[in-house]
């Protein structure tokens, strides 16, 4: 069990201790507390924090429905403030707990939420939120003044459940002050005001001749779009497996390559984040890496993995794989951009590459950035036949192709990006531990000279280098293995 | 059909036997757009609308046209209310997304704002606690309306609403309105069930009732149109009204009682939840649908590598399902066939030379089933359910020891590999192949059930 910090500790404390002194006076016996309504309330508050518990309904139920706040808004427009601060206590102090030390998550989460509705209970009341609920004879809600003082209220549960986040970002997580807060009420605002009506909604139902009954029925849609939402992330996280499984399928056909996809996926974003490119577009230039190379599953595995050099005709084979791979993924719609990076990752500056030939500015963005993270993870990893070269010298590599082969413009975004955050990739091939280490250090001292030893000849021997990333790094000359996609003879 | 590249025959540079568009000579600078972008086949077509089927049409039209008839005949009671739910309506409607999901009938509410306002206006009996004196026609004819209104924009879009969905709306807002629009207003609602609790109580039991009513409608439009047992899609159409179902029907029953204490102040106000709802479930559906595109993608790796002919998978898919769905298969079990039979070749990916023509049906056993298992570890790796792992590690097994829809991938399998190879008279050769193997490998009545749905010819056949 991870232990709490001292500063979060005595932050929670200040927290618990503010929203008892809050709700106290609902105890006393003067105040006049509808039990009846808190009570109800309370439970259902817990119950909607508890059905996920349930194995009937909750087994494919959100994991966590924390943040269900009709209920408690619910609260804050019915009943007074103090008591609007019992109705969270028992429902957060019960939820499930998903990770970190239980017992001061039991404490925090009910003061968190006691305080928040205790504020926007006061502003509701401040502001003549109650009589606007039931104003005139018989007595009705006066819409629609009574939304302003809802508002006003959802806002502030808002900011006050913002602003203790962040003190406990900020003490336990140790997040600088300023970066805690940022975001934090702008992101919530939207769902709070949502929430805010439905409460409002269930206030005005929960007083009418209807009665409580009518006023749950008000959850049934809200419980539902979480309960979508839950099902989305599921079927989203079985997505990407897929994807990755359609790597592995490449993986169990050509063994040299392992986690190769995955680690151009990695630089592709490098890239992308260094040129500036918005969230969704980096996420779409990951899968293209990571399935640049899934029209190998198209080349007959012979071929793959064969041994000593290949024929002109075998070369050709090969070559095709930008054109299956654009085959296969031409179905899927959400890769857009993607598709031409997979068809067009092997085209080159100058035209000489293929399938297309295609030069400068017409090779799309997207392949350019593919083609210079392929080379890169090419040269730096280790395969059987060889062993990776440091990244600094595939960076030099590069740059001395880079308006050939290469778009420089992207080579330089690179090399920026890894003396930014150097080149610590997540997925390593099999390589031996102590040559992982050390490129994981030589990739954190900024690309600095590496004391790797590699047993590769000097590329500039080679009379027509880096023509091919694949072929970049020449095989060991003990192996008589050639690499993959080789290079075509012109 | 067309034969695939063998690897000691390398095809010719251009391609063609997988590209069927013809390439260009100058390249394309960017190739977004895909050049063959409807790699699935073409939505059904029913070159018949089966009889119930125009009849239920034809009455729902009937209906609402009289009903619009009569209300311009006989002009709008409460006009200002009339109004605010046809807008209702109408910004439903215009909110409305694609009929994406049509296989799914979880997501096949594609407009619910626009279904859960003409379920208010058909449950609605006071304004503000003002009484209200709409009767069953005017609710028909005002939600009808907005309806068509709201379909127009939709026209220009591609996105119509399809008939069978126009006459259940029609006929469900009706059938609400009549259980409670009559009793209403002549009084008898206040006398029987006074003004309280219990009121709302009938309400929510009136939007079980519709809903009950709708499911059985829909069910019975799909049976009508495929032939396919009625059991199980009554069961699909009341699952799925679990999930959006219930979200519209507890919203219309809200409205309803919500602008009976508030006025129609509360509709924009009900309008938020239900349409957060509504982008959930959009979401979703993008995200199913990308999965499954994703699926067929990863099927179509043993296509484009030479290991299967082309389109087997989704042959086999669609035969596997069609069988799936006579033999009274239903939800998440039919989800599982299509995926394992969209897999179920994957684990020749591990062979290092293709088997001739990708039929496995020929090949020893043994080596049938080490595909298999290694084509379920492929399959575990993707995040689908592990059901269809297991249909694809089982499916070279005998069919007594495989679960049901192993079995029919198995049967549809064989049948689509021996069709191909048999030449012309190759189905009936096939279907008879499958009889006679049906002491062990294949399951008599999955086989009798696959001759049914291929008489019915439903599914393209074979080397289409």
């Amino acid at each position: 069990m991870r232990s709490v910090p001292l500063w979060a500790g005595v932050y929670i404390g200040l927290t618990a201790t503010g929203a008892a002194l809050c709700a106290a006076p609902a105890l006393a016996p003067s105040a006049g507390t509808p039990w009846g309504a808190v009570g109800l309330l309370a439970v259902l508050y817990a119950g909607c924090e508890q059905i996920t518990r349930c194995r009937f309904i909750g087994r494919r139920a959100p994991r966590s429905m924390a943040g269900f706040f009709p209920v408690l808004l619910a609260g804050v427009f019915l009943v007074p403030p103090a008591a609007a601060a019992l109705v969270a206590v028992p429902g957060a102090a019960l939820a499930r707990v998903e990770l970190g030390p239980a017992p001061p998550r039991r404490i925090w989460r009910p003061a968190r939420y006691g305080l928040a509705c205790w504020a926007a209970a006061s502003v509701h009341v401040a502001l003549g939120g109650r009589e606007l609920l039931a104003a005139g004879t018989p007595a009705a809600p006066d819409f629609p003044l009574a939304l302003a003082p809802a508002a006003a209220a959802a806002l502030v549960f808002a900011l006050v459940v913002a602003a203790l986040d962040g003190g406990i970002l900020a003490t336990a997580e140790r997040v600088p002050l300023r970066a805690a807060w940022r975001g934090l009420f702008p992101r919530s605002l939207a769902p709070v005001l949502v929430h805010g009506f439905a409460g409002l909604m269930m206030a005005v139902l929960w007083r009418s001749p209807y009665g409580a009954l009518a006023a749950l029925l008000v959850l049934l849609p809200m419980y539902i779009s979480c309960w979508v939402f839950a099902q989305y992330h599921r079927e989203r996280s079985a997505h990407q497996a897929t994807i990755r499984a359609l790597v592995q399928a490449v993986d169990i056909k050509d063994e040299y390559t392992r986690g190769h996809s995955e680690r151009v996926g990695e630089a592709s974003v490098l890239i992308a984040r260094e040129l500036g490119m918005e969230d969704e577009r980096v996420e779409v230039l990951r899968f293209a890496g990571i399935l640049h190379d899934v029209g190998k599953l198209g080349v007959p595995t012979r071929l793959l993995r064969k041994d000593g050099p290949l024929t002109p005709e075998e070369r050709r084979v090969i070559e095709l794989h930008p054109e299956y791979g654009h085959e296969m993924v031409r179905g899927i719609g959400f890769l857009g951009e993607a598709r031409s990076a997979i068809l067009h990752h092997h085209e080159r500056l100058d035209g000489s590459g293929y399938p297309y030939g295609l030069m400068g500015r017409q090779i799309p963005e997207f392949a350019r950035v593919v083609a210079v993270a392929d080379a890169f993870d090419a040269m730096t990893s280790t395969r059987s036949y060889r062993r990776g070269r440091p990244v600094a010298d595939a960076l030099t590599e590069l740059k001395r192709c880079a308006g050939r082969q290469f778009d420089p413009q992207m080579v330089r975004a690179l090399v920026r990006a890894l003396d930014r955050h150097g080149w610590r990739p997540a997925v390593t091939s099999d390589e031996p531990e102590a040559q992982q280490a050390a490129a994981a250090s030589a990739a954190r001292a900024g690309g600095a000279a590496a004391p790797v030893a590699t047993a590769d000849p000097a590329p500039a021997a080679d009379p027509a280098p880096a023509t091919d990333p694949a072929a970049v790094p020449v095989p060991h000359p003990r192996s008589t293995r050639t690499p993959l996609a080789g290079d075509l003879p012109r | 059909m067309t034969r695939k590249p063998t690897p000691r025959n390398p095809p010719p540079r251009n391609l063609a036997p997988h590209n069927p568009a013809p390439r260009n000579s100058a390249p394309p600078r960017n190739s977004a757009p895909p050049r063959n972008p409807t790699p699935r086949k073409p939505p059904a077509r029913h070159p018949r609308v089966p009889l119930p089927v125009r009849a239920v049409h034809v009455g729902a039209g009937l209906l609402a046209a009289g009903a619009l008839a009569h209300v311009l005949w006989s002009g709008l009671a409460e006009r200002g209310v009339a109004l605010a739910f046809g807008a209702l309506v109408v910004v439903g409607e215009l909110a409305r997304r694609g009929d994406g999901g049509q296989e799914e009938p979880q997501e096949r509410e594609p407009a619910p704002l626009g279904a859960a306002g003409a379920l208010a206006y058909a449950l609605l009996g006071e304004n503000a606690g003002q009484p209200t004196y709409h009767g069953v026609l005017q609710v028909v004819a005002v939600t009808a309306a907005a309806f068509l209104v709201g379909a127009v924009p939709q026209l220009a879009r591609g996105r119509a609403p399809t008939p069978d969905h126009m006459a259940r709306r029609v006929l469900t807002v009706a059938f609400a309105s009549v259980c409670f629009q009559p009793l209403y207003n002549s009084g008898k609602f206040a006398e029987l069930i006074g003004h309280g609790p219990y009121y709302a109580l009938w309400l929510v039991v009136l939007v079980a009732l519709t809903g009950l009513c709708d499911a059985v409608l829909a069910a019975a439009l799909v049976r009508a149109r495929t032939q396919w047992p009625y059991g199980p899609l009554l069961r699909d159409e009341l699952r799925a009204k679990r999930g959006i179902g219930s979200a519209v029907g507890a919203s219309g029953a809200v409205m309803a009682l919500a602008v009976a204490v508030a006025g129609l102040w509360a509709l924009p106000l009900f309008s938020l939840p239900l349409l957060l709802t509504q982008l959930s479930f959009s979401r979703y559906a993008a995200v199913r649908t990308t999965y499954r595109q994703t699926i067929t993608s990863l099927a179509r790796a043993t296509e484009i590598a030479g290991y299967t002919p082309q389109g087997h998978a989704r042959r086999v898919a669609a035969l596997s399902r069609a069988v799936g769905r006579d033999l009274g298969l239903s939800g998440a079990d039919l989800v599982v066939l299509e995926y394992a039979a969209l897999m179920h070749d994957i684990g020749q990916l591990s062979l290092v030379d293709p088997v001739r023509h990708g039929a496995t049906a020929d090949l020893p056993a043994v080596e049938q089933r080490r595909i298999a298992l290694l084509g379920g570890a492929v399959v575990r790796q993707t995040g689908v359910p592990s059901d269809v792992a297991v249909v694809v590690e089982r499916q070279a097994d005998p069919y007594r020891d495989q679960p049901l829809t192993a079995r029919i991938v198995r049967a549809a399998n064989a049948y689509d590999e021996m069709a191909r190879g048999e030449g012309p008279g190759g189905p009936l050769a096939a279907l008879e192949r499958l009889r006679l193997a049906t002491g062990r490998d294949y399951q008599p009545e999955v086989v009798e059930s696959l001759a049914r749905v291929l008489s019915r010819g439903a599914v393209a056949p074979a080397g289409g």
